[in-house]
């Protein structure tokens, strides 16, 4: 089953200058670990949240704002996909991740075709 | 006559039920233990079921019960796949579980699958609230009414939340495992945790007069039987099921003849059931072997120093004490503290068990807790100091359902006025 480990945390916590430090090497370290495994099925790091536009269509007018869909303590910053057996797995995988002990990985199976 | 052939009657009818129970739930755990779909395989087994409970007390029960449920089963999904065929993925499962019923012969050799459903209905992704209520439908065949009513809250109610549940376990793919030895422990604690919740709703009707809260302490007794069977080297299990028939055995003294409440220390020890008390004591022994101690062995340990009054020995209250420092070393619960200071109040006087009640005023936890404004009024009244403790007793009055309890707080209460100044 395919997973998506959606990376929570908060970016106020982590500059993007810092990002370049410990933080990146702790998520190259971890993705190596997911390819050695086997189960990496896709994944990339989002730029901050300001960087973000929502745009909704309603009565068939286009409206963009400014800015993430939900404001949040804690931002939706990057994802993994992973091909795993079932959720134990995913969940095993997810608590393994950097960003786990910053923030929090929300853990979603992803629609069956 | 007339009498004797009704009670053979009701007694075959009790026996279909046991056995169509049993099977049932290893049925449903067989069929989805490879699709993940509860919900389908609860489809294909509900008329079956329901078939056997009527057929089963008049042709007696079949040779091989499981056996003659698939067969009725198979008919049901070869149908109910046909139906979903055009429409979604569900035909795949529904044609893979009518092929899995068909594989087992007479059904005398299909595996024994309970324990990774429990275990899956008990997985930390799935709401806490609706673990036991989902362990009792899957492993038991328990309706949602049933269940409900137990629960407090209604049918419908109780019906959205065990089919929202089934589904997480489909659509998140929450295996039908054994944990590894890492996970256990806790994922353990989790159904444990569940059966007894399903224990205390059927246990604290103390009046008894629901028979469908009553039954439930006897289904989920049976469900810890179980576990206590299929993991027979878990001493928690085993303490579990010491702790719930230590209750158990109590259920005849826990009311007066006219329906009254009767609290443990006025129970008259000649009702407990001495058979049941002496079976919960050699499984408790059982665990103790083991050497590792656990909150539910300490709790049925508590209940064991109680139990000891039904063959004519007081409490050891000494001892009981040293239980709940253990018990409170494991899981810092202020009722466990509660219990606590009530012993130490028989050990040490009312004065030093209300002054273990202190630390324990203003916390949140219990601020809602019947017992414990029951627990402060009693010891205040003891400490003579009846106006706090006749507003205790109307806090704990006002927090209680029941209405036989209430009275019994109401009789305390009133019991006051001759030592008020």
């Amino acid at each position: 089953m395919k997973y998506m480990l959606i990376i929570y945390r908060d970016e106020a916590a982590f500059p993007d200058s810092r990002m370049a430090g410990d933080h990146s090497a702790a998520y190259i370290a971890y993705t190596e670990a997911l390819k050695a495994a086997g189960v990496l099925a896709g994944g990339d790091r989002l730029q901050s949240s300001h960087t973000a536009s929502t745009v909704r269509v309603e009565g068939g007018e286009t409206q963009v704002l400014d800015g993430p869909y939900a404001d949040t303590k804690e931002q939706f910053g990057g994802f993994y996909i992973l091909d795993v057996p079932d959720l134990d797995a995913a969940l095993k995988w997810a608590a393994k991740c950097p960003g786990a002990a910053q923030g929090a990985i929300e853990v979603r199976p992803m629609w069956v075709m | 006559m007339g009498d004797v052939t009704q009670a053979a009657g009701s007694a075959a009818r009790a026996a279909a039920e046991r056995v169509a129970r049993q099977s049932y739930g290893k049925l449903v755990a067989f069929l989805a233990a490879r699709t993940r779909d509860i919900a389908g395989a609860e489809d294909a087994l509900s008329e079956a079921f329901a078939a056997a409970l009527a057929q089963w007390p008049g042709s007696g029960i079949p040779a091989s019960p499981e056996g003659w449920l698939l067969t009725v089963a198979r008919r049901r999904l070869t149908d109910l796949a046909r139906h979903h065929k055009a429409r979604d993925g569900a035909a795949d499962h529904l044609s893979l579980m009518a092929q899995e019923a068909g594989s087992v012969g007479d059904g005398s050799d299909i595996p024994d699958d309970r324990l990774r459903l429990m275990f899956a209905c008990a997985h930390p992704a799935i709401d806490r609230p609706v673990r036991g209520a989902l362990i009792l439908q899957t492993v038991l065949g328990l309706d949602a009414a049933t269940i409900a009513a137990s629960a407090l809250v209604p049918p419908a109610t109780m019906g959205q939340r065990l089919v929202r549940a089934k589904a997480k376990i489909r659509q998140a793919g929450i295996a039908f495992t054994m944990p590894d030895r890492v996970d256990m422990p806790a994922r353990l604690d989790a159904v444990l945790e569940a059966v007894y919740a399903a224990f205390t709703q059927g246990w604290s009707d103390p009046t008894g007069m629901d028979q469908r809260r009553s039954g439930l302490a006897e289904e989920a007794i049976w469900l810890g039987r179980l576990v206590a069977t299929l993991l027979p080297d878990e001493p928690e299990a085993l303490g579990l099921l010491a702790l719930m028939l230590h209750l158990e055995a109590r259920r005849a003294a826990r009311r007066d003849a006219g329906g009254g409440y009767v609290p443990l220390d006025r129970q008259d020890p000649a009702l407990w059931d001495a058979a049941m008390i002496r079976q919960a004591e050699d499984i408790l022994l059982g665990a103790s072997h083991t050497g590792r101690i656990g909150r539910y062995q300490l709790e049925a340990a508590v209940q064991s120093a109680h139990a000891i009054r039904r063959f004519g020995h007081a409490p050891d209250w000494p001892m009981l004490e040293q239980l709940y420092d253990a018990l409170l070393a494991i899981t810092r619960s202020p009722v466990v503290g509660l219990n606590r200071a009530m012993v130490v109040a028989r050990t040490r006087g009312p004065e030093a068990g209300l002054a273990d009640l202190e630390p324990l005023h203003g916390d949140a936890r219990l601020a809602g807790y019947q017992p414990y404004w029951a627990a402060r009024a009693e010891l205040l009244g003891r400490c003579a100091r009846p106006d706090e403790a006749r507003s205790a007793y109307d806090r704990a009055i006002a927090l209680e359902d029941d209405a036989g309890v209430r009275a019994f707080l109401r009789s305390r209460r009133d019991g006051l006025d001759g030592g008020a100044a």
